[in-house]
């Protein structure tokens, strides 16, 4: 089996959060991490080469620092690493990172596809469905448990209140949650060889099947207006009042405000 | 010369501190006030493969460095020096000698499920009269067709009874050294199990007390003949050999602890208020805290330099002594004043300082006192 893993470096949110002045992620300028939903996605990946045997490919789009989440990918048993990087695909929204993805992918043999639900910098839980469309394969979304059966997966997928089972043929792509398990840690010995592996870089001439005007800021669609970190709230109000007095205080603040 | 770690090691380092924050540091209080051995964060480590970590891959290790080793030590002892210990005797004190001295049976059937992590090492040369003076061994070992008859006792090892392998020291006969009757130590492989192989008391101590420290026991122990490890006779060069070795854990243990502690002081004096103000805007915070960083710098460069003369080089005695001293040293003055820097809070188990000034002490104590380390340092100047 072939297993294609779609990972993401991410800001880490115990950092600062740095912005470029066209409102993008000053992704450089970051203390990173892999995004949690894709760990999950490896993890499920690499649980299913033990049980079954797999070659599992992680690949992402990124600046050149990325090449560090391959590596960890690696240093956690994936086999090979690709990195798609080029100035041409720089400020890409989903729809633009999801044809860049596609793209690459064209290039491989899998049987499985997986990518993390959202990434925690974006939230848009767009790029893996996306990419399941520009590929023409069926998706299953929101993966909270993932078995292998011949040639098809079985998949609970996460419903509010219950799960569905879902059954598909391969090739397919699921999007994993990171509540689908706990990733194992990298193993030092993985470190070192993932640090002499090479790892495969690719860039907008190795993309098959995608038109320049879906790459990059001018093919995104989403254009972003205002971008800003999470204001810090004040320091609030203080104030010290027996138990009573303290209800009638909040009570009257609430209704003040019109929350009852 | 470059003093900045490269890529894999950071990334070696950001896996041990994130292991450690995980796993180890919820524990550390509990692990310390119950005197419970850690097992289920040793089979973490173990899945992990932090139980092999210098063992070449061909003997299921990791494949890596001495240095990637001491930074794992390290990572450990900054949230739990019983952790700490633990891989630092398993990995020094019994991969190291079976890799270096052992025949290719014996890292067949040994080193391999040590280095996997599947068994536990500790290592037994110190003896009730017997610890600096290692001639002082009473324990005897005598050949009784193929098997080894061992007798005798061995006190204060770590992963006493939690360990599967053990490599001990006994006395085997005399030899004639420059006109002088010695004792003829040789080292052995003792599996647990064997039968007149048993434990004594468990040690109540004053730190690292999850550690599993225990009193071993050989009553008429019968061993194969194939588990003497290296030749009759050699056993004092693979104590001294591997206690090079176990010197530089020990002392990354020890630079984990000060790390540790100075740590904690950071944060505790940015939030401890006073006269109005956090300590930390007084100078004499400040001064405490400039000399603590200063020194626990100086030992890190020690401890990595001793590490990398282990990769690099024949012999690394001195390094590894001056490590081990400083190292503890600091360890102990930093504790010590982390303690008080924390004033009152600071002697209360309710912090974690005290618990680190506690298990500080020992690293000026085991695997060669401080003075051992600096008879090490002075013979090899007068030489």
């Amino acid at each position: 089996m072939k297993i294609v893993v779609c990972i993401k470096q991410v800001p880490d949110t115990k950092g600062g959060v740095k912005f470029n002045p066209d409102g993008t992620l000053d992704r450089a300028a970051m203390l990173t991490i892999m995004n949690p939903d894709d760990k999950a996605g490896l993890e499920a990946a690499l649980r299913l080469k033990d049980q079954y045997g797999a070659e599992v490919t992680a690949i992402t789009m990124g600046l050149p620092k990325a090449e560090e989440v391959l590596r960890e990918a690696m240093a956690m048993g994936a086999d090979k690493g690709i990195l798609v990087t080029d100035r041409v695909l720089g400020g890409a929204d989903t729809w633009a990172t999801s044809q860049t993805l596609a793209g690459a992918i064209r290039n491989l043999d899998y049987d499985l596809i997986i990518t993390g639900r959202q990434a925690i910098d974006g939230d848009t839980a767009q790029v893996g469905p996306q990419i399941s469309e520009h590929l023409d394969i069926p998706v299953i979304s929101y993966a909270q448990n993932i078995k292998v059966e011949g040639d098809s997966v079985i998949v609970e997928r996460q419903y509010d209140d219950r799960y569905h089972v879902v059954k598909a043929q391969m090739p397919c792509l699921i999007t994993a949650l990171a509540e689908l398990n706990e990733p194992r840690y990298m193993t030092p010995g993985g470190i070192f060889d993932a640090y002499d592996a090479e790892i495969t870089v690719w860039g907008r001439a190795n993309l098959i099947d995608v038109e320049d005007s879906n790459l990059g800021l001018k093919g995104s669609p989403t254009q972003i207006a205002k971008a800003s970190d999470k204001v810090r709230k004040g320091a609030g109000e203080k104030v010290t009042l027996d138990p009573t007095e303290s209800v009638d205080y909040i009570m009257d603040k609430l209704v003040t405000r019109h929350v009852i | 010369m470059d003093f900045m770690l490269d890529k894999k090691h950071e990334m070696a380092r950001q896996l041990f501190k994130e292991f450690a924050e995980k796993e180890a540091k919820p524990l550390a209080q509990e692990v310390d006030e119950t005197e419970q051995f850690p097992a289920e964060t040793v089979a973490k480590m173990k899945k992990a493969g932090f139980l092999g970590i210098p063992v070449p891959k061909e003997y299921g290790g990791q494949g890596c460095d001495p240095l990637t080793y001491a930074m794992c030590v390290e990572e450990l002892s900054k949230v739990c020096a019983t952790t700490g210990v633990i891989v630092s005797a398993h990995t020094s004190l019994c991969c190291d000698p079976i890799m270096t001295f052992g025949t290719e049976e014996q890292k067949q059937k040994y080193l391999v499920p040590l280095a996997k992590g599947e068994k536990l090492g500790a290592f037994g040369l110190t003896e009730p009269g017997a610890g600096t003076d290692a001639q002082g061994q009473q324990t005897k070992a005598v050949l009784d067709g193929d098997e080894w008859v061992v007798n005798g006792s061995k006190c204060f090892i770590t992963n006493g009874k939690e360990a599967d392998v053990y490599v001990i020291f006994a006395v085997t006969g005399t030899v004639e050294k420059r006109g002088k009757k010695m004792k003829e130590i040789s080292a052995f492989i003792v599996e647990k199990g064997t039968s007149g192989f048993t434990f004594g008391t468990k040690e109540k101590k004053m730190g690292i007390r999850g550690s599993s420290t225990y009193e071993l026991i050989f009553t008429d122990c019968r061993i194969p003949k194939e588990n003497l490890l290296g030749k009759q006779g050699q056993g004092f060069k693979i104590a001294m050999h591997t206690l090079d070795g176990g010197r530089i854990g020990i002392a990354s243990q020890a630079l984990g602890i000060a790390e540790g502690a100075l740590e904690r002081t950071i944060e505790y004096v940015k939030e401890r208020k006073q006269f109005g103000r956090a300590i930390g805007a007084f100078q004499n915070t400040q001064f405490q805290l400039a000399d603590m960083a200063t020194k626990v710098e100086a030992a890190k460069l020690l401890v990595y330099k001793a590490a990398m003369a282990k990769a690099t080089q024949k012999t690394y005695s001195v390094e590894a002594a001056m490590a081990k001293l400083y190292a503890a040293e600091v360890a102990m003055e930093v504790t010590t004043k982390a303690v008080q820097l924390h004033g009152g809070y600071g002697y209360t188990r309710e912090y974690e300082v005290e618990r680190m000034m506690r298990d500080a002490k020992i690293t000026e104590i085991y695997e060669g006192t401080s003075e051992v380390q600096r008879m090490v340092i002075s013979a090899n100047l007068l030489k």
